[in-house]
């Protein structure tokens, strides 16, 4: 197993997750991965292989059975529940498939809901929000509801949300899933690129090749592990 | 066509899927409401079977007392001449006269009272069959000593058929033989005898109390009692049995309303509390609903789906209330008595009757409360375009129809208006719609207030509570929504609080004021067998340590036969200064010494007579009917029925009649009240039976006594606030249920389990706070109402406004801290693992 090394963003080693209850479920096991700064990696896997499970074992939503996970050198096993929270809070970034932005928020304050929870000033946060806003593309939509936007709108909301406060690291879960083709690309592209150019590892989660075709690796999760493939 | 109606058929299914779907995993929710109507239902249902219990009780009484008889001839409490009765038995359209004597007999040594019934045997068996006695001794039937007594009166007196039983009368005791049961059912307590040896134990030596007529067949019965007035003395009126029991039943009507209005505030409350649940759970479904209408369903048919589930949940929640309230009602006649505690029945545990129609009645209004809580927003759902529905951030919309102020304004202003109407029926109707519609205004005005206080106050810089601000004023429709039962359970809750703490600090220094003397007499506690004679009178004013001693003589006149007698209080009253012995109200008139002499009449009398000072009206007294002057009006809480008094001289030089009931005693400085009892004790043959009380144990009495009619009305006002209490709970539940995907999109942002228990936190003490204010302000206008128009115009008395404020503050603070820890405890899922999954949820 190679070593953690800390010049890698996230590194993982030998993770493993299973679901108890009624119908217990092994997930996956003998998971390993590694991400260097600005690099940007696609997972690929057939419905129910765990890859919405493991972003949130990465993001300390959930505890992995086995192995370790490290964040800029963190060691997650060993933070507790605040910590990981101020851990997500700082240096992760989040888009979902079904955008999440909050709709009694502008999408001015819905960009600048990290900064707000990171404890930044109300000004500077609402200068910065408008900054990435304009940086997607939506800098005339500041002071729009979430009602007011289309779904392509909402992601670019979604993504300035994700990175507004410099997060080491971005999570995109099916970021493409609800919007079209076109939309589609764009979305991508601009969630690649605004990652990159920001120095943040991204990792995409997605069923789609032509998605999955954007990132630097592609890698397919299986129950016995993850293993990098060329895109087909 | 066959598409169209596969599809509509399908989509019906799955529209019905959707419901029983949601009401499975809904089930607190649901249990919640269910219960909420349930509560409702049990306490409207509760009260009405024990207010009918006591109609019924009366009712039976009149009809076992009055029998087949078409009409009385009914007089004062005191009696009337016995020449009154061989001249209605002469008259040619009377069949049969039944001449009767009716007293409440004081029971010596037992503070409580036998109603007895003294008959003519030979005549009584043809108009009031009830009143006699299968025995083998006939002639115990004519004899002066001997008593018939219902198996109720034997089973409360615990004696039986051969044993003695002693009244009072005056100070002296009288033996009374049981020597028979009367054929009387259920639980009427009462006895016969034979109606001379009634008048001679009773002191009633040619007067009588009534006498029942059985008339010839085909005698126009109304118009012969409007022939009968012109040969009656003054004071004695004819009048049919079914005229006794309303006048008897409208005694207690006023008390028996205002319970009833009370048990459906509480079922409105309950269904606010259901209309919360059901608009929120369908508003949070608009996504789920839009799709059934792509699938096919109809807009009549998605109504009708969503209607209907409430309509289950009234069903469930009244038919759980039917049974519960039975057995609420059966509990309260044990342990509270069939008058709930006001003291108009005495002492009788009846049985519990089912109307059905009264049932269906209880379980419609049930069923109504849900439905109601449904329609609205399934209306509003169903015509809802699917495409806009679907999205995500819809949901205020289906409220932009609440936020028209105008429905609201209408209703206050027309509310404010009929509090200026007069009594409909006796009844204040035109007080309670008032109630109902600053109460309804101001619920339809919620969407505005909460609004307004919600940009008035001052962004935290905390991101949490922040955020809870943003989130209530993002959705005011959905914060007017869970506010609704709220507002109205504390604005219910204050207003009685208010107007019980009036009544009470009222009552209170009306006591003081009505109590002067150190020490009162009576001759007993109950009854109107009991008084003290002439003799006895000068006996206790010549005793050591009396400086002066008054005394009082009550008694009752028939003014009008519609309504139950007045009561007469012959007292001493300066008439230079009235106000020294009377609690007036505004200055008392002068009367001219050429005028008709003058009385001053209570509160109640005044409404119910139009006796204004300065009228001359006209009294019955000994038969005559007699000029009185209204010198003043005064205040008076012990005789809703009507009080007048006057001067005890002039009412003995008119009837001859020297006794009195009542005697206040002043001591003489540095006299000792014990010793001073004990001498007059000593002084007066029969002394031992004499009632002697200081004005501090009557105050506390008394004022135990308007603490124990009220327990009713507390014990409701609780459950107002419960259901509105749990109306908030289910509210907060249900909104955070609905926000599970926000919460774990939070919770992915870096936002601690801590701050997002402060933003619940937070919300739930914006939200109580807002509905607190704006419940005591509707509270304290409220209460204006209850104490100035519903008050005066069901019981026609008056009281000064007296605010409880530290009972208030206190209640306040407790509804902050319960609303608060309320919405923490809704929203722990909020905080669970689960909410990070439900951002992968669809719905």
């Amino acid at each position: 197993m190679p070593a953690i090394t800390l010049d890698q963003m996230l590194s993982i080693r030998g993770l493993a997750k299973s679901f108890a209850g009624p119908r217990p479920r092994a997930v996956f096991r003998d998971v390993d991965l590694d991400l260097e700064p600005g690099g940007f990696i696609a997972v690929m896997g057939e419905s129910g292989a765990g890859k919405s499970t493991l972003l949130n074992l990465v993001a300390g939503l959930d505890r992995a059975d086995a192995g370790t996970i490290a964040v800029d050198g963190v060691e997650l096993s060993a933070l507790d529940d605040d910590a990981l929270t101020s851990l997500r809070r700082v240096r992760m970034g989040f888009v979902f498939q079904a955008f999440h932005v909050l709709p009694y928020l502008t999408a001015a304050q819905n960009v600048a809901l990290p900064l707000s929870l990171a404890g930044v000033d109300g000004t500077a946060a609402a200068a910065r929000a408008t900054d990435m806003l304009a940086a997607v593309g939506l800098g005339d939509r500041a002071p729009s509801l979430p009602r007011e936007l289309s779904g392509g709108e909402l992601q670019r909301v979604a993504i300035a949300r994700a990175l507004v406060h410099h997060p080491r690291l971005v999570l995109a879960d099916e970021p493409t899933g609800n919007l079209d083709p076109d939309t589609a690309r764009q979305v991508l592209a601009l969630l690649r690129d605004e990652t990159k150019a920001r120095g943040a590892g991204g990792i995409l989660v997605t069923h789609s090749r032509a998605a999955a075709a954007t990132a630097d690796r592609v890698y397919l999760l299986a129950a016995d592990g993850l293993r990098e493939i060329e895109v087909p | 066509m066959a598409m169209r109606a596969a599809l509509a058929g399908s989509g019906f299914a799955a529209a019905g899927a959707v419901l029983r779907g949601s009401l499975a995993q809904n089930r607190m929710r649901t249990a919640l409401a269910v219960l909420a109507i349930a509560l409702g239902v049990a306490l409207g249902y509760a009260v009405q079977l024990i207010n009918q219990a006591a109609v019924n009780e009366l009712a039976q009484g009149v009809q076992t007392l009055s029998g087949e008889a078409d009409l009385e001839v009914r007089g004062p409490r005191a009696g009337f001449d016995e020449g009154v009765y061989p001249m209605l038995a002469r008259l040619p359209e009377v069949a049969v006269a039944s001449p009767v004597v009716e007293v409440d007999a004081k029971l010596a040594g037992r503070d409580d009272t036998l109603r007895i019934v003294g008959i003519d045997v030979f005549r009584a068996g043809l108009v009031e069959p009830g009143l006699i006695a299968a025995t083998a001794e006939r002639l115990d039937a004519l004899r002066p000593d001997t008593l018939f007594v219902t198996p109720a009166a034997l089973r409360a007196l615990a004696v039986g058929v051969g044993d003695e039983i002693r009244v009072q009368v005056g100070l002296a005791d009288v033996p009374l033989r049981i020597a028979g049961e009367l054929p009387a059912s259920g639980s009427q307590r009462f006895g016969v005898m034979d109606i001379a040896g009634a008048q001679q134990a009773f002191a009633r030596i040619g007067r009588i109390s009534r006498v029942d007529l059985r008339l010839a067949p085909g005698v126009d019965v109304a118009r012969f009692a409007a022939a009968l007035r012109e040969l009656l003395p003054a004071g004695v009126n004819a009048q049919g049995p079914q005229t006794t029991l309303a006048a008897s039943a409208g005694l207690s009507r006023s008390y028996r309303v205002n319970l009833d209005v009370l048990a459906l505030v509480a079922l409105f409350t309950g269904g606010l509390l259901v209309f919360s649940t059901q608009a929120l759970a369908v508003v949070r479904r608009r996504a789920q609903f839009a799709l059934l209408r792509v699938l096919g369903v109809t807009r009549r048919r998605l109504t009708a789906l969503i209607v209907a589930e409430g309509a289950l949940i009234g069903a469930a929640g009244s038919a759980l209330g039917i049974a519960g309230g039975f057995a609420l009602a059966g509990l309260t006649l044990r342990v509270v008595g069939i008058d709930l505690g006001a003291g108009y029945f005495r002492g009788v545990v009846p049985a519990l009757s089912i109307d059905p129609v009264v049932l269906a009645l209880f379980f419609a209004l049930g069923v109504a409360a849900a439905v109601l809580g449904s329609v609205v927003p399934a209306l509003e759902t169903a015509h809802a375009s699917p495409s806009q529905a679907l999205k995500a951030g819809d949901e205020e919309r289906a409220f932009a129809r609440l936020r028209s102020p105008l429905p609201g304004i209408v209703a206050i202003v027309i509310g404010a208006a009929a509090t200026a109407l007069p009594p409909i029926a006796e009844l204040p109707l035109a007080g309670y719609t008032s109630i109902a519609l600053l109460l309804v205004g101001t619920l339809m005005l919620l969407p505005r207030i909460a609004a307004s206080a919600l940009s008035a106050l001052p962004a935290p810089s905390a991101t949490a509570p922040a955020l809870a601000l943003s989130q209530l004023r993002g959705a005011p429709g959905q914060l007017t929504v869970s506010l609704a039962a709220i507002v109205a359970s504390v604005a219910l809750m204050v207003s009685m609080a208010i107007m019980v703490a009036s009544f009470r600090d009222s009552l209170d220094a009306w006591l003081e004021r009505i109590l002067p003397a150190d020490l009162y007499v009576r001759a007993a506690s109950a009854g109107e067998t009991a008084f003290l004679a002439p003799g006895v009178q000068r006996k206790i004013a010549g005793v050591a340590g009396v400086r002066r001693a008054e005394f009082l003589r009550e008694q009752q006149l028939a003014l009008d036969p519609a309504r139950v007698r007045v009561v007469l209080l012959a007292r001493t009253i300066d008439r230079a200064n009235p106000a020294r012995s009377l609690p007036l109200i505004g200055a008392p008139l002068d009367v001219p010494a050429d005028a008709p002499p003058p009385v001053w009449v209570n509160e109640a009398a005044a409404d119910l007579y139009r006796f204004a000072p300065g009228a001359v009206i006209a009294l019955p007294l000994n038969g005559k009917t007699l000029p009185f002057t209204v010198a003043g009006v005064w205040r008076d809480y012990g005789r809703p029925q009507g009080a007048i008094a006057m001067e005890r001289e002039r009412y003995v030089e008119l009837t001859g009649d020297a006794t009195v009931t009542n005697g206040a005693v002043w001591l003489a400085e540095g006299a000792d009240r014990a010793a001073v009892e004990a001498a007059i004790r000593a002084a007066i043959p029969g002394g031992e039976r004499l009632e002697m009380t200081g004005p501090g144990e009557i105050r506390e009495l008394s004022l135990r006594i308007f603490d124990r009619t009220f327990a009713v009305t507390y014990a409701l006002e609780l459950a107002a606030v419960v259901i509105g209490l749990v109306g908030l709970s289910s509210s907060f539940g249900a909104l955070v249920l609905a926000r599970r995907r926000e919460f774990g999109v939070l919770r992915h942002l870096g936002m601690t389990r801590r701050q997002v228990a402060a933003m619940l936190a937070t919300e739930g003490l914006i939200v109580s706070a807002v509905g607190l204010t704006v419940g005591l302000a509707l509270g304290f206008v409220i209460s204006l109402i209850l104490i100035h128009v519903v008050n005066r115009q069901s019981f026609h008395w008056g009281m000064d406004l007296s605010v409880p404020w530290g009972a208030l503050t206190g209640f306040a603070v407790v509804v902050l801290l319960l609303s608060s820890l309320t919405a923490l405890a809704s929203g722990r899922r909020a905080m669970d693992v689960d909410v990070v999954r439900a951002v992968k949820d669809d719905w």
